[in-house]
């Protein structure tokens, strides 16, 4: 953590220098054409101060649908992580930290071992893995901790304090807190019990804490600034993508 | 996955007294817990439950009097004499297809749906290939007062259309899962999310020993009656021990259920038998343990079919119940320590045992357990004069329309 060019340590300087709540959109890889994969990434890259990159996965259980929707387009466009790490590293630094967000089984048929010594040639700071919780990680963990590399925790409102504590602890980059209990997407206020969580959640870590699950607008955004240190913002910019609309411009338009 | 032999018998060792699953929910390098975060709470929740119901004397004197009463325990022994002189060995069959609604699911969704009723959930979901597990879920939502909603691929309903009528008549609401590949897999994705949108108010009714720790676990508990019962019959009605056990194995809880009485008795074989589907080829069958690699699906490490980019396969077989691409992770670890072998039979020798069974027994059974009759058939062959023990799991009535296209 102390050395300033580790992924990890980029990915949490981003967030942290951002003008607060930064924003962290998200798109799944290939999605919804292979072939706009690199000029989305720029867009999201420019307009956001980490962009989040979705592996697509055949059976993405802890996911909305859509998101479901992108990740099934995807595969048929015949995404993988192995196209994805090719693209990246053809794109060269797109000007922000790149996150990855996959299930377990596709980083584990790649190799993780692979995988860690990868992600520094491509641009890849942190993983991010839903099915992948902390009584699991550690072999992971340690293959990614010594190419610098952040797992992202995910911290729910249902996570009793204890188990934060450790979550929080053992989180790199960034501290990832699921808003509301449910599959990714669903649209929702930033209601005072929201902020009372994201608030403990910032107290109990020394990294920043990004909210995610369901934002999707500047009036959101406005909610959470001083409450949380990001936001992450999912299925508002794949629904954007969907609509050929300019995800850049978007993002953008949260910041009014 | 092969363990090294001094491994695989400590493992043994740990399996045979009650040490396996561990605390982390690990059958040796099998299963855990790959969950969001967000059910992790209520994983701990639901195992620390399920350990004080199974330690409850009360609760469960009301489930033992519930299973002979409602059920219909003990399901008989049924010696196949018919089959015997076909195959040249002695044959019993265990009659799960006798318990009620038809299959050994039931064993399983009366348990948890005490559990449900124990934990205050206000909602049961679950999900259903075949049916069987869904139309047991409503049933015993039913009997213990719980709303239910069930999930099944559109392409099952299509093929096990009598099962969806029948679930809507015990009050359950069906619930059509129109994506990913419209069968058992998409169904359980479909029925992760709504757990996961409610982990308090919804108590996941898993169907079979797969998914996250504790379900394999709990499962299995439900389930070993089968073979706690068999074990004990066979004695009765042969004396001694059968030399092969055999079941069919989708998810695997049936098997597991008939296995785990005998994993000690090391001059009893045990096989479980996979969908081999229409052939080897990938996505032309369902045979994760004979044809798959470790990997995660569904809260699980175990047995997979997935491709060379992580991605699971599509499955195929005719019997619904087995068409599933995972295995629950204790028969990843039998197979792995060498304790059970594990073989498929493919659609059309399931469809002719089927028919043997029916000619010679008056037995009709499910397409699943058709599977586990050709392989003990074989095996038979192979070992004149043996005594065969042969778990079937339930009744073919479910599977008329499938038969009677194969037919014309």
């Amino acid at each position: 953590m102390s050395n300033p060019n580790t992924g990890a340590e980029r990915l949490r300087r981003a967030i942290a220098q951002a003008p607060q709540p930064a924003l962290l959109p998200f798109f799944t890889a290939g999605h919804p054409r292979r072939q706009d994969f690199h000029s989305i990434l720029g867009q999201l890259a420019a307009a956001g101060d980490a962009v989040e990159i979705g592996v697509p996965f055949s059976d993405p259980m802890a996911d909305g649908a859509t998101i479901q929707r992108a990740s099934e387009k995807a595969l048929a466009n015949n995404v993988t992580l192995q196209w994805i790490l090719r693209a990246l590293e053809a794109h060269g630094d797109p000007g922000a930290p790149v996150a990855l967000m996959s299930y377990c089984n596709p980083l584990l048929a790649y190799g993780i071992e692979r995988l860690a010594a990868r992600c520094g040639d491509c641009g890849v700071c942190g993983l991010i893995v839903p099915d992948l919780p902390w009584e699991e990680c550690e072999p992971v963990r340690a293959q990614l901790g010594k190419q610098g590399i952040a797992l992202v925790q995910m911290v729910t409102p249902a996570t009793p304090d204890e188990r934060l504590r450790a979550l929080c602890r053992g989180s790199r980059g960034f501290v990832y807190a699921v808003t509301a209990t449910g599959v990714t997407g669903g649209e929702r206020r930033v209601s005072a019990e929201m902020a009372r969580y994201l608030k403990k959640v910032g107290r109990y870590s020394r990294l920043p804490v990004c909210a995610g699950f369901g934002v999707r607008s500047a009036e959101q955004v406005r909610a959470l600034s001083g409450v949380t240190d990001g936001v992450i913002v999912g299925s508002a910019v794949v629904e954007c993508l969907e609509r050929g609309e300019n995800p850049g411009a978007f993002v953008r338009a949260l910041r009014n | 996955m092969k363990i090294q032999e001094a491994e695989a018998r400590s493992l043994m060792a740990a399996l045979l007294s009650g040490e396996l699953p561990d605390s982390e929910g690990r059958f040796g390098p099998f299963g855990g817990r790959f969950a969001p975060e967000t059910l992790m709470p209520a994983l701990f929740r639901l195992e620390r439950q399920a350990r004080q119901f199974f330690a409850d004397e009360d609760a469960c004197r009301a489930l033992d009097e519930e299973r002979r009463e409602w059920v219909g325990r003990p399901t008989p022994l049924t010696r196949a004499r018919g089959l015997e002189r076909a195959w040249g060995a002695q044959v019993w069959i265990k009659r799960e297809d006798l318990a009620h609604t038809g299959a050994h699911k039931i064993n399983n969704a009366l348990g948890q749906a005490h559990l449900a009723r124990r934990l205050g959930a206000a909602q049961v979901v679950a999900e259903t290939g075949a049916g069987q597990h869904g139309v047991a879920a409503a049933a015993a939502c039913a009997r213990v007062g719980l709303p239910c909603a069930v999930y099944m691929g559109a392409l099952d309903m299509e093929r096990q259309a009598p099962n969806v009528q029948r679930m809507r008549q015990l009050g359950a609401e069906v619930v059509a899962v129109d994506k990913g590949d419209r069968t058992l897999r998409a169904a359980t994705d479909e029925a992760f999310r709504a757990w996961v949108a409610d982990p308090h108010g919804v108590y996941y009714l898993l169907g079979s020993a797969v998914g996250p720790h504790p379900y394999p676990w709990l499962v299995r508990e439900l389930q070993k009656i089968i073979g706690e019962e068999a074990r004990q019959q066979f004695a009765q009605s042969a004396g001694g021990l059968p030399d092969a056990v055999f079941a069919c194995v989708g998810g695997g809880s049936n098997a597991i259920g008939l296995f785990h009485a005998f994993l000690g008795d090391e001059s009893a074989r045990i096989f479980g038998i996979e969908a081999g589907g229409k052939g080897p080829g990938a996505g032309q069958n369902a045979a994760s343990l004979c044809a798959g690699k470790p990997g995660v699906l569904h809260g699980s490490y175990s047995m997979l079919l997935y491709d060379d980019d992580g991605q699971v396969l599509e499955t195929s077989s005719i019997s619904a119940g087995l068409d599933y691409p995972g295995v629950g992770p204790e028969h990843a670890l039998l197979q792995a320590v060498g304790r059970a072998a594990y073989l498929a039979a493919s659609d059309e020798q399931a469809l002719e045992a089927l028919a043997e069974c029916c000619r010679l027994e008056g037995i009709l059974p499910a397409l699943e357990p058709a599977h586990a009759l050709f392989a003990a058939r074989a095996w038979a062959r192979e070992n004149p004069g043996k005594r065969i023990l042969i778990g079937l799991s339930g009744r073919g009535d479910k599977d008329m329309p499938t038969l009677t296209q194969t037919l014309s």
